[in-house]
């Protein structure tokens, strides 16, 4: 066996790595008990669990972290990531200068990067936004944001691209990871985001983990769950899953099913609680309508692709009324038999779980990550979840809680709430309801019809809309989409390198995006700018800039409000609707948007004393503070409550706050009375995001998955994240402590399906799909133990793009992508 | 020494057949020094692996195994029972110098001799005289001394100090400080003792030179008749004692074959001589063109 | 040569060699234990054992396809010349055909270690529970989940965590039956100095003495009561008669 043969110079470089490895980055210096280092509250840059850290900074720089040990969620503890968070800014190759594609001092898309200035590079992007407008309209202009944005860059990025440049092509990063939990929060409930908290993590005895790592993805959260399953009488934790991962080990019920039979396991749970009689009569008919979903929905591929073609109902997911007795008989095949024989598990585990969730005495907590969400049928399996919960009341009182754990740290604060999505407004409006757009339009002072009615590019639509030449102008911020995106083979790369387009990514390295885009721009990042995440629980917590960025790095913030200088209205409005606000004639939308008398209404004196804040201090007023309070009037003035939170100086002083927070208090648990503010007394339950405060139970049937393993790619692939490395890597991987932890993707693979492959472990291996190829070795062993038939990688490593593999199909009602199953065959590198 | 003022070795054979004529076994066996070592450091240089591993044991194209038999004694006697890839290594060892003589090892192929000819050349040019003599039979006592020390201590104890595989071993995988005993080696030929190590103390050596005590190749003084006895020979050999018995066999039946298991057949006898006298031949060749008797030039074995 | 002489000469001669062969012996003595850092590769049971049969040959460092073993050279704590691996730069990876073993040509690795399983190089030890991230109730487990044989060679013991009340701790626990000192633990160890490090085995373990034996796994063995009828009378109770 040979992978990489000892040669005569390694023989002395091995012992230079190992030196090498073991050390900490250059200049970061060894944080002493020394009280000249200056502490302050922050959060953790990473996952949605939100922990909560102090952040010490010495002759302006971050020297030293700690878990912050009065945090409600962490109490001082942090993950591996978290532990490193003081070496994420400081990677040796920060970009500190905007990087234009360049020939003979001229942009060209095949040209070098070369260092430009900052107006420079806004003058460019002018000229190329302009144009675009003018030639093809504001369907031309998108752009990429994410659910690691703070929540006023994501609030100034949706603002600045729905009402300035009247585009609602702007989707988050979010729509690989929560949009189908969205989608089926705002079908079954009307509003997004769970009912329950954290604290159902200790009033919970039975726990459910359908499709979620939270051992590796969510380790302080598994830290509270262990704890409760290890002091409290009588808890148990069930884990699904399509293969073997470290959860398994706390399980008392640990299941492998066949990918996608999830759905036909929760129809059987359904089945079960209404045929032993466990059905919650009492909550049923007072809070719960019965509906069904159309069926046959395809599996949002190109409209070309056979499978979209052959769909009956593509797309569709109008619901329509259904009583109990059709409820009942559309679950009814669900047997235990049959859900057995589907999914391959034994029956008696089926069962088991089954009677956890009809056990009227046990209180469920259901927890989902990406298994459910990555889905084609996400929406779906989300709602089969919540029919469940339902069905037996468990649901919106502290230990019955069905929760959708997300994956970044503010999916929720920004890419959620802020309307980043390609169909959302602030605070839960969504473009496509005309009484939405005016509420929106009346707050920001705009002309009627200024925010378009018709959803932009989602995600996944927008890649295949720039390989079209649809889509010519194009911003990335603070994500790796190229790593990220399915189909970067067919879809993602062919769109960015596309002559048509312009690519402008920013980023505060250069990452696989930034390194295929035609414009980089520097960015500030976590302690270098003012921020504010929301996490999981909708606990919304804020910090100060703790230093100042390198070089001239600059916050998404401040780009995207210092380039809505370089655009006047006349280039991108039609005089009709700039004649209906002459006010606004001849102004940038700088001054349109931001300048607006709300945004800049907070003088500069009210920043925090002692601590930098490059935007305000540029732009001349506490701009973080007037987006906050400007997104915080849609909570109160918009049509839809629910959402409220306090007034942005509480969250400097308060360890986060859960929203909705009223007359100064926090909401642990919606919905119910007592609990949740907007449920008044002797109404008990009301789901008032729906118009008569119902939820919706929603039957949907079993379907199969888009692209299953057959005679040639024969096995399923499935990928994921590991606990060392935060999504795409471009910050743990720049640790070298983390680098050296796992430092490269490998295939986790069964030990028969390798033999049977003549492989062995270790050994380089290529993965094929009908999309291309990737290099990496085989794994047999290690954390993670899948079925026979199934493989799984994981995507960190910038190295090894397993998303060339991935299939772009999604969830036809979210436009989520299924990350979790496509076909593929394992040959012999 | 006997060598004539102002005569320089070698000049009587350059001037008769050239100086590459002069030099031609001295040449070979150079390059084949050169030749062995690289074989070893092809793989380490290129990544293309002809040899793996070092003297002591090695692979060949993936097939060939070679090992070197006195390692493997000395594990035997520290009872270890050596698994049949190294027995087969070490008996195509002890085969190969059977046939081509035993100290070929030390003039062709171990590493440590370069090392050794440079100091005794730089003492010859150097004039220095005279240092620490002892009996060439140490190295038979050495040898024994390490076979039982291997007994007694259970380890192969003599390659934690062996100063040949520490220099083939250090520049194929790194040597560490271990050219300091190589070091040592050299400055002790050079000041202490002429030709001290290989001489007279290395016990690879002599175990090697068992073997020769039975090996085929032979240097023969098949001339010795023509002898003109300028002393060149004795001059150069690192062994002299060993030309003795076949140059000057008194009696009329003596063999003018070298037969002495401590000839290391390095060939330098052949270039130095004039007249030719000596050359390459087996242990079965026939007689000479004649005994020479009474030699003038009676060489003691006492000689250094 | 004088008979004299030559006693004198021979007897000169043995007392050279024999100070030689003392100070060898002294030398082979101090190379027979392997610095604690210091990892033999698999298939080295003693120590020992192992001087006499390796030849330094290196064969094994050839065939090591990540690098992992090298030959000692003189002035390191290991015997010069042999093959040993330091876990901290390069770990062992457990290849499945553990061609370090296949390529020795003398058995010095043992031939009969097919399953690298049941390699024994050394012993991870945690060695310091005050700086381990674990045991201060972080979800580090680095080393848990990069060992090949997780869940059985380190398993994570959980402990509730008393300071925050409602954390648990994962305190990552070594088991000498299946861990095979491979060292990717004390590799992967995130902290500036490890603080699991792999042992020498017989650094690492305890012994039990052999006049005591362990009740409940004496009487798990034999699968019952060793002696057999011994009788239980009822306790007194109130109300009971």
């Amino acid at each position: 066996m040979t992978l990489s043969r000892r040669d005569f110079i390694k023989t002395n470089a091995v012992a230079a790595t190992a030196a090498a490895a073991g050390i900490t980055l250059p200049g970061i210096k060894k944080a002493d008990a020394a009280d000249d280092i200056r502490w302050d509250k922050g959060v953790c840059r990473f996952c949605g669990t939100g922990c909560g850290v102090l952040v010490g900074t010495k002759a302006g720089r971050v020297v030293a972290t700690q878990g912050d040990p009065d945090a409600p969620v962490n109490k001082g503890l942090n993950c591996i990531k978290g532990y490193f968070l003081s070496k994420i800014m400081y990677g040796e190759d920060r970009l500190t200068q905007p990087l234009l594609r360049m020939t003979d001092g001229k942009y060209d898309k095949n040209g070098e990067f070369t260092p430009i200035s900052w107006d420079q590079a806004f003058n460019v992007m002018a000229d190329k936004y302009k144009a675009a407008i003018k030639a093809k309209g504001p369907t031309s202009v998108g752009m990429f944001g994410s659910g690691q944005w703070t929540v006023w860059e994501g609030y100034a990025a949706a603002k600045f691209y729905k009402a300035g440049l009247r585009s609602n092509n702007i989707d988050p990063n979010a729509r690989h990871c929560m949009a189908s939990a969205v989608g089926a929060f705002m079908r079954a409930f009307g509003i997004d985001e769970p009912m329950g908290c954290y604290d159902d993590l200790e009033h919970a005895d039975t726990f459910v983990l359908w499709g979620a790592n939270m051992a590796e993805m969510h380790p302080i959260l598994w830290s509270r769950l262990t704890d409760t399953r290890l002091t409290k009488k009588g808890a148990e934790v069930h884990v699904l899953s399509t293969f073997e991962h470290r959860c398994f080990e706390l399980a008392d019920n640990g299941m492998i099913f066949t990918p996608q039979t999830d759905l036909a396991i929760l129809n059987y749970i359904a089945n079960y609680i209404i045929q032993n009689d466990a059905v919650n009569w009492d909550f049923v008919n007072k809070h719960v309508n019965f509906t069904k979903t159309p069926t046959d929905i395809g599996y949002g591929l190109r409209p070309t692709h056979a499978l979209e073609k052959k769909a009956k109902n593509a797309g569709k997911g109008k619901l329509s009324k259904i009583d109990f007795e059709e409820y009942k008989a559309a679950v009814a095949e669900y047997t235990l038999e049959k859900a057995s024989e589907m999914s391959g598990v034994p029956a008696e585990k089926l069962e088991r779980l089954a009677k956890a969730y009809a056990d009227p005495k046990r209180k469920v907590a259901s927890y989902w990550t990406m298994g459910f969400n990555q889905h084609t049928r996400g929406v779906w399996v989300n709602g089969l979840l919540y029919n469940v919960h339902l069905l037996t009341g468990k649901i919106a009182e502290p230990g019955n809680s069905p929760f959708s754990l997300t994956g970044q740290p503010s999916a929720c604060g920004t890419a959620r709430e802020v309307g980043t999505f390609a169909h959302r407004l602030p605070a839960d409006l969504v473009v496509m309801k005309p009484k939405h757009r005016e509420a929106a339009e009346k707050i920001w002072n705009l002309p009627a019809g200024t925010i378009p009615g018709k959803p932009g590019y989602h995600a996944v639509l927008q890649n295949r809309m720039l390989k079209d030449g649809k889509l010519n102008v194009y911003w990335v911020q603070c994500n790796n989409n190229m790593q990220a995106a399915p189909n970067m083979n067919e879809e993602g790369y062919p769109g960015y390198r596309n002559p048509e387009n312009f690519i402008i990514v920013s980023d505060p390295y250069p990452t696989v995006t930034a390194m295929a885009a035609d414009l980089i721009l520097p960015t500030a990042m976590w302690m270098e700018k003012e921020g504010a995440y929301g996490n999981a629980e909708r606990r919304t917590q804020f910090w100060r800039q703790q230093v100042k960025a390198p070089g001239e790095a600059k916050s998404d913030v401040w780009q995207i409000v210092e380039f809505s200088k370089y655009l006047k209205v006349e280039d991108v409005w039609p005089a009709d609707l700039i004649a209906k606000k002459p006010e606004h004639a001849g102004k940038t939308l700088y001054q349109v948007l931001f300048a607006n008398g709300e945004v800049d209404k907070f003088p500069l004196d009210q920043t925090a004393k002692g601590f930098d804040n490059a935007e305000s201090a540029d732009f001349g007023f506490y701009l973080q503070k007037g987006l906050f309070e400007e997104y915080r009037r849609f909570q109160f003035e918009g049509p839809k409550p629910g959402h409220e939170m306090a007034e942005f100086d509480i969250y400097h002083q308060a360890r986060g706050l859960r929203w909705p927070v009223i007359d100064g208090k926090e909401t642990l648990w919606r919905f119910r009375e007592g609990y949740d503010p907007h449920v008044k007394a002797g109404e008990g339950v009301k789901f008032y995001g729906k118009p008569d405060g119902k939820a919706n139970i929603i039957f949907a049937p079993y379907e199969p998955a888009a692209e299953a393993p057959d005679k040639e790619y024969d096995l399923w692939l499935s990928t994921g994240r590991v606990l060392e490395h935060w999504h795409s890597g471009s910050m743990t991987r720049r640790v070298p402590e983390l680098h050296r932890a796992y430092p490269n993707a490998k295939l986790y693979m069964h030990r028969d399906d390798a033999k049977a492959r003549g492989l062995k472990r270790g050994q380089e291996v290529k993965v094929q799909t009908r999309r291309g190829e990737v290099l990496t070795r085989v794994e047999t062993r290690g954390r993670n133990r899948v079925p026979k038939g199934l493989v799984y990688m994981p995507w960190f490593d910038a190295s090894q793009l397993v998303n060339k593999l991935t299939l772009d199909a999604t969830d036809p009602l979210s436009k989520e992508t299924d990350f979790k199953k496509c076909a593929c065959k394992v040959v012999k590198a | 020494m006997h060598i004539r003022s102002g005569h320089m070795v070698g000049h009587d054979a350059i001037q008769a057949k050239g100086w590459f004529g002069a030099h031609k076994w001295l040449l070979l066996r150079r390059l084949s020094q050169v030749f062995f070592l690289g074989l070893f450091l092809v793989g380490p240089l290129t990544g293309y692996w002809l040899v793996k591993g070092n003297l002591a044991s090695s692979l060949t194209l993936d097939f060939l195994p070679l090992t070197d038999p006195y390692v493997l004694a000395q594990s035997f006697v520290a009872r270890h029972i050596p698994e049949l890839t190294a027995i087969l290594g070490a008996v195509i060892v002890v085969g190969a110098y059977f046939v081509v003589g035993g100290r070929v090892y030390c003039s062709w192929v171990c590493p440590l001799n370069p090392v050794t000819d440079l100091a005794h050349w730089i003492r010859q040019k150097l004039g220095f005289k005279g240092g620490a003599r002892f009996s060439r039979n140490v190295r038979y006592w050495l040898l024994a001394m390490t076979f039982a020390v291997a007994a007694i201590s259970g380890t192969i104890a003599w390659e934690l100090v062996n100063p040949v595989s520490m220099l083939h071993r250090g520049i194929i995988f790194g040597f560490g400080i271990g050219w300091l005993v190589v070091l040592a080696v050299f400055l002790f030929d050079l000041f202490v003792s002429n030709r001290g190590w290989c001489g007279h103390l290395c016990p690879v050596g002599s175990f090697y030179s068992l073997i020769g005590k039975v090996s085929v190749v032979r240097v023969s003084a098949a001339g010795r008749s023509k002898c003109n006895d300028c002393m060149d020979c004795y001059a150069v050999c690192p062994e002299p004692q060993v030309i003795q018995p076949a140059l000057k066999g008194t009696a009329p039946t003596s063999s003018p074959l070298i037969l002495s298991a401590n000839c290391t057949n390095c060939g330098r006898c052949v270039d130095v001589c004039a007249p030719d006298v000596f050359s390459f031949s087996t242990r079965f060749a026939g007689q000479s063109d004649q005994a020479v008797p009474n030699s003038q030039h009676q060489i003691g074995e006492a000689r250094p | 040569m004088s008979r004299r002489q030559f006693v004198a000469d021979t007897a000169k001669t043995a007392c050279g060699i024999g100070l030689a062969g003392l100070a060898l012996s002294l030398v082979a003595d101090g190379a027979g234990a392997i610095a604690p850092v210091a990892v033999r590769p698999p298939g080295v049971d003693d120590e020992h054992a192992f001087q006499s049969a390796c030849v330094r040959c290196g064969l094994c460092v050839r065939d090591c396809p990540y690098d992992t073993l090298r030959l000692a050279t003189l002035g390191e704590d290991v015997a010069v010349g042999t093959p040993y691996f330091i876990a901290r730069a390069v770990p062992c990876e457990m290849c499945d055909d553990i061609p370090c073993v296949v390529a020795c040509p003398t058995g010095a690795l043992d031939k009969d270690l097919t399953n690298i399983d049941d390699a024994r190089m050394g012993l991870a030890v945690l060695i310091d529970q005050e700086t381990c991230l674990n045991f201060l109730g972080l979800r580090c487990d680095v080393c848990y989940r990069v060992c090949p044989l997780i869940g059985k060679a380190i398993t994570l013991e959980r402990r509730h965590n008393e300071r925050t009340g409602k954390h648990a701790e994962f305190i990552p626990t070594v088991h000498s039956e299946h861990c095979t000192g491979c060292g990717k633990c004390e590799h992967a160890c995130v902290l500036e100095k490890a603080a699991i490090k792999v042992v020498p085995k017989d650094l690492a373990k305890g012994q039990i003495g052999a006049h005591y034996r362990l009740g409940w796994e004496e009487k798990a063995k034999k699968g019952g009561e060793l002696v057999p009828g011994i009788r239980d009378l009822p306790d007194r109770l109130p109300g009971v008669e």
